[in-house]
């Protein structure tokens, strides 16, 4: 299968800092991708760098494909037709996201405009549809309200049905539900996997959320300090993590099944790109870092069963023991 | 809507009447018109006769009831001076003032928004550099001193211009330039942080993610959310037009108000200082009310909370 989306060492910095240091990503069609990693890792930025929303500060070199179109160095108008139209994002705080002047209906118009030439009534008509699709209650009342007049669910909802007035192949959700409460946030990713499934659109799944990811994703791409350090097939990788980061973002997490046991953060914090460590970045924080982690950075090479590990000692390939395993990966299977 | 619209005019009249009311009391306090319009030699039986005839020996509180009932039945006193009625000498000032501060007040909406937005979008170029430090320029230097240096310049070395004094268009030139230097920088200031502050927020991100052209993004998305915080500036300035030209006309000997201003309060000519004072805050006021409703109508938040 082709792929629809081709990243191939793809690099950013800001300032001269780099952030991002050589990413090689693929997006299947219809596949739902999802990219983890604590908060400055680079997940959003891979993205914003693919579809030039970086700010003009930002340095952005490699190759983004997606099918026969070259974005990377693209103009900006081939740029805005892909955005939104073939590229779709969604963004963490959707209260802000909405531009607070202008009335959702008239934003969502826009979109439809821009990719579909839809004005006029047939326009409002393909509007309501889209509100009432991502559930919406009562477009036609509230066609003409502003964004302050909506919940932050709802707004979520409401980017969501932006994103898909283009009918996009990709849509990049960049921590869609992180603002919103549990329940909403239930919600909006059962609204992302049934519209997935009905539109056949690819997705990525930015997020820090493990949970989250395992409900919606199949594959995921582990991120640190502005590399992939593992990625495979969520199953694999939620039940056998073998780069110690990964294990450790598991082990944070709290459990709802089997016995009370403390929670295991993972120590220190994420370093600083301006200064980060010479051999493997993680290398500060492993529980099992020898001296060669310390010196050499490790590069990402692909393993027998299929993922891609970038780590000198990993975890061993055995499945892990069914303490350590998440309690939320039930939700893979969902 | 309503509420939000009656709150605001409740407030515009209580500031109308503390303006009227501080003016009264200061003025009357501040300086007796009987000495000064007959100077101190003059036997006290004809200061005692002018202060009967014009009220000011009744106790303060009485001539302050009067005088409001006066200005209910509009009448507005007349000039201690000619005893011509106060409003006429005030209202035939008015043009000449706005001669020169209405071409001032475009002057600094016509360059100093567009500046301060092209500064924003073109954030650490050479441009930008170029605006800022011209903004803190134009507002920074006094307006008497930027007065005199275009003088300087203008009339006195390239005898392009007329120095002072009222005529052709050239000559309300110099003074409505000077006049609007320091509204520049500061409209092209405000402009350039409110658009930067609004071209940073996700919303403006939501729109490029989507596609929208970056022009559209500028005109259709940012500016309309930039427009509340220059419009309080504009607001301002518009308020100022009857008030804002008291050291330029002075300097450039314009007969317009700021210099009627000047002689009637060195004069202690009450009605004609109570008459202008009251015209500069009605005009204050009214901006005020206007860029209030220009609030509700450009931000819908603001709309749901009337009174706060």
């Amino acid at each position: 299968m082709t792929n629809l989306v081709e990243i191939r060492d793809l690099r950013v910095a800001f300032d001269g800092v780099p952030v991002l240091h050589g990413i090689d990503l693929d997006v299947r069609p219809g596949e739902a991708l999802g990219l983890v990693g604590e908060s400055g890792c680079g997940k959003s930025v891979t993205w914003l760098a693919a579809l030039g929303l970086l700010p003009s500060k930002a340095t952005v070199s490699g190759r983004v494909r997606l099918g026969e179109t070259d974005l990377s160095g693209a103009p900006r108008a081939q740029l805005e037709q892909v955005r939104g139209g073939r590229i779709a994002m969604i963004f963490q705080d959707p209260s802000s996201a909405l531009n607070p002047v202008l009335k959702v209906g008239r934003q969502l118009c826009e979109a439809l405009k821009l990719h579909r030439g839809l004005t006029g009534a047939p326009a409002k008509a393909e509007a309501l549809r889209l509100m009432d699709l991502v559930g919406i209650p009562d477009p036609k009342g509230r066609f003409a309200l502003y964004p302050h007049e909506f919940s932050g669910g709802q707004c979520q909802r409401l980017m969501i049905a932006m994103a898909l007035a283009g009918e996009p192949d990709l849509l990049i959700a960049d921590e869609p539900t992180t603002a919103l409460d549990a329940t909403i946030q239930a919600q909006i990713l059962d609204l992302l996997a049934r519209l997935r499934a009905e539109m056949n659109m690819a997705t990525v799944f930015i997020s820090h959320d493990l949970g989250a990811v395992a409900q919606v994703c199949e594959r995921v791409c582990v991120m640190y300090a502005g590399r992939i350090v593992e990625q495979g097939e969520v199953g694999l990788l939620f039940d056998r993590p073998r780069h110690p980061y990964t294990r450790g973002l598991f082990d944070a997490l709290p459990r709802l099944d089997g016995p009370r046991v403390p929670l295991v953060p993972i120590r220190g914090t994420v370093p600083d790109p301006r200064n980060l460590p010479r051999g493997c970045a993680f290398a500060p924080r492993c529980a099992h870092a020898r001296d060669f982690c310390h010196s050499e950075r490790p590069d990402l090479h692909r393993q027998q069963d299929g993922r891609a590990l970038a780590c000198a000692y990993p975890l061993p390939a055995a499945p892990a023991t069914q303490d350590t395993a998440p309690a939320r990966r039930e939700g893979v299977h969902s | 809507m309503i509420a939000f619209v009656l709150v605001r005019l409740f407030r515009a009249v209580v500031t109308v009447l503390a303006v009227m009311t501080f003016a009264f009391v200061v003025l009357r306090m501040s300086g007796d018109p009987a000495q000064v319009l007959m100077g101190p030699d003059v036997p006290q039986n004809v200061v005692d006769a002018f202060r009967a005839e014009w009220g000011l020996d009744a106790p303060l509180w009485q001539q302050y009831i009067s005088y409001f009932r006066e200005i209910l039945s509009g009448d507005f006193g007349l000039s201690m001076r000619d005893r011509s009625p106060a409003i006429e000498l005030v209202l035939e000032r008015v043009p000449a003032t706005l001669q020169l501060t209405i071409p001032a007040l475009l002057l600094k909406l016509c360059i100093g928004i567009p500046a301060g937005i092209y500064a924003a979008l073109h954030r650490d170029s050479a441009i930008d550099r170029g605006v800022i430090f011209l903004a803190i320029l134009g507002f920074t230097i006094p307006s008497f001193v930027m007065g005199l240096v275009l003088v300087l310049i203008f009339a006195v070395t390239l005898h392009a211009l007329p120095s002072g004094g009222i005529g052709t268009w050239q000559h309300a030139l110099l003074p409505a330039i000077t006049m609007s230097i320091g509204g520049i920088g500061i409209l092209a200031r405000f402009s350039r942080s409110a658009m930067i502050e609004v071209m940073g927020q996700p919303y403006i991100r939501t729109a490029s993610a989507k596609g929208v052209r970056w022009h559209d993004v500028v005109r259709g998305h940012a500016l309309p959310n930039a427009a509340v915080p220059i419009v309080t500036i504009v607001g301002f300035m518009v308020g100022s037009v009857i008030s804002g030209a008291v050291v330029v006309e002075t300097i450039f000997s314009w007969p317009g108000i700021g210099r009627l201003l000047i002689v009637s309060v060195a004069n202690r000519d009450l009605a004609v200082v109570q008459c202008i004072l009251l015209l500069i805050a009605a005009v204050m006021v009214v901006s005020n009310l206007v860029v209030d409703l220009l609030y509700g109508w450009l931000d819908p938040r603001l709309r749901a909370q009337p009174a706060h």
